[in-house]
């Protein structure tokens, strides 16, 4: 079998692939999110029963655990794509993992928020250097570092390697932050989360979660590959085909090159 | 409607919660839009310049 997919690793073939993609990825975002929406205000119960009874401001879970999973989920997106760069010296990596950051820390800033105004009404405090929250922070400045790392360093493939390499390192936070709780058993002591499975959480409440998250998916593609591409341009900006491009694209806004 | 806009008397919590969610990803689609824009106008402004002359 021919490496196909290495047709696909130059940014010259991914740009335009990209481009006819972010609209399917849009109409998808926006299908599944008024889906999950519908489905988690208007077909679920008002209240949760149990040991811990929640009230209405338990819909929170609704965007609270998708932007949770999407912060980790991108991070090992970032990483997995810094690393193949690393590896195989491919442009189109290191740009992929540069464009997935910004999502990336958006829904781990996300996270923390509504998990904040989650936690205020259920356990009394908006905050708390509980373990797994703490280590979603981590997880958010090691976006911002990797961020600021980046743009810190004039040289673009230096750039690269140097965050590439940090946001490597980070990527122990992630299972840290999947296996933070403290307290296994909730009689015993105070735990802002606790072990669940998702096999106990009612049929409706995940569906909505579930679908949700698949609308977060599909965003964080759309925003991503947005991105790329004008990562790709600026990147390219001296070789013939950007500037075709960069022509063609002025030219459909009525720009005259 | 009031009883949904209420949500048992946690609105606060609730919308405080979905616009933010609702307001960051409004604001990273319009900011992404803006960078498109300004990412051509000065591909294209650099490559004017060029072509007419300009400097290397």
């Amino acid at each position: 079998m021919s490496l196909s997919w290495s047709r696909f690793a130059s940014p010259a073939a991914f740009y335009p692939i990209a481009g006819r993609l972010i609209p399917v990825f849009w109409v998808l975002a926006a299908g599944l999110i008024l889906l999950g929406l519908y489905w988690g205000f208007f077909e679920t119960p008002d209240r949760l029963g149990g040991s811990n009874p929640q009230k209405e401001y338990y819909r929170i879970i609704f965007i609270h655990v998708p932007s949770a999973w999407m912060s980790m989920w991108l991070y090992v997106v970032m990483v997995g794509w810094a690393a193949v760069g690393l590896v195989l010296n491919t442009r189109l990596s290191f740009m992929m993992a540069n464009a997935v950051a910004p999502t990336g820390a958006i829904f781990t800033f996300l996270a923390l928020w509504t998990g904040s105004f989650w936690g205020r009404p259920s356990w009394g405090t908006y905050w708390d250097w509980d373990p797994r929250l703490t280590s979603e922070l981590i997880l958010f400045f090691l976006y911002i570092g990797y961020i600021a790392l980046h743009s810190a360093i004039d040289d673009t493939r230096r750039a690269d390697r140097a965050a590439g390499l940090l946001a490597i390192v980070g990527l122990v936070m992630v299972p840290v932050i999947f296996w933070s709780i403290n307290c296994p058993d909730p009689n015993q002591c105070a735990a802002l989360h606790q072990r669940s499975g998702l096999g106990r959480v009612d049929g409706n409440i995940l569906f909505a979660m579930l679908i949700m998250t698949l609308g977060f998916w599909a965003y964080s593609f759309a925003t991503t590959f947005m991105r790329l591409r004008g990562i790709i341009l600026t990147r390219e900006a001296e070789t013939a085909w950007a500037q075709e491009q960069v022509r063609a694209e002025l030219a459909a806004q009525g720009v005259r090159t | 409607m009031s009883g949904f806009l209420s949500q048992g008397g946690y609105a606060g919590f609730v919308w405080g919660a979905y616009g933010m969610v609702a307001a960051l990803l409004a604001i990273e689609v319009i900011g992404l839009r803006r960078q498109r824009r300004t990412i051509l106008k000065r591909l294209g402004r650099l490559m004017r310049l060029r072509s007419s002359g300009g400097q290397e």
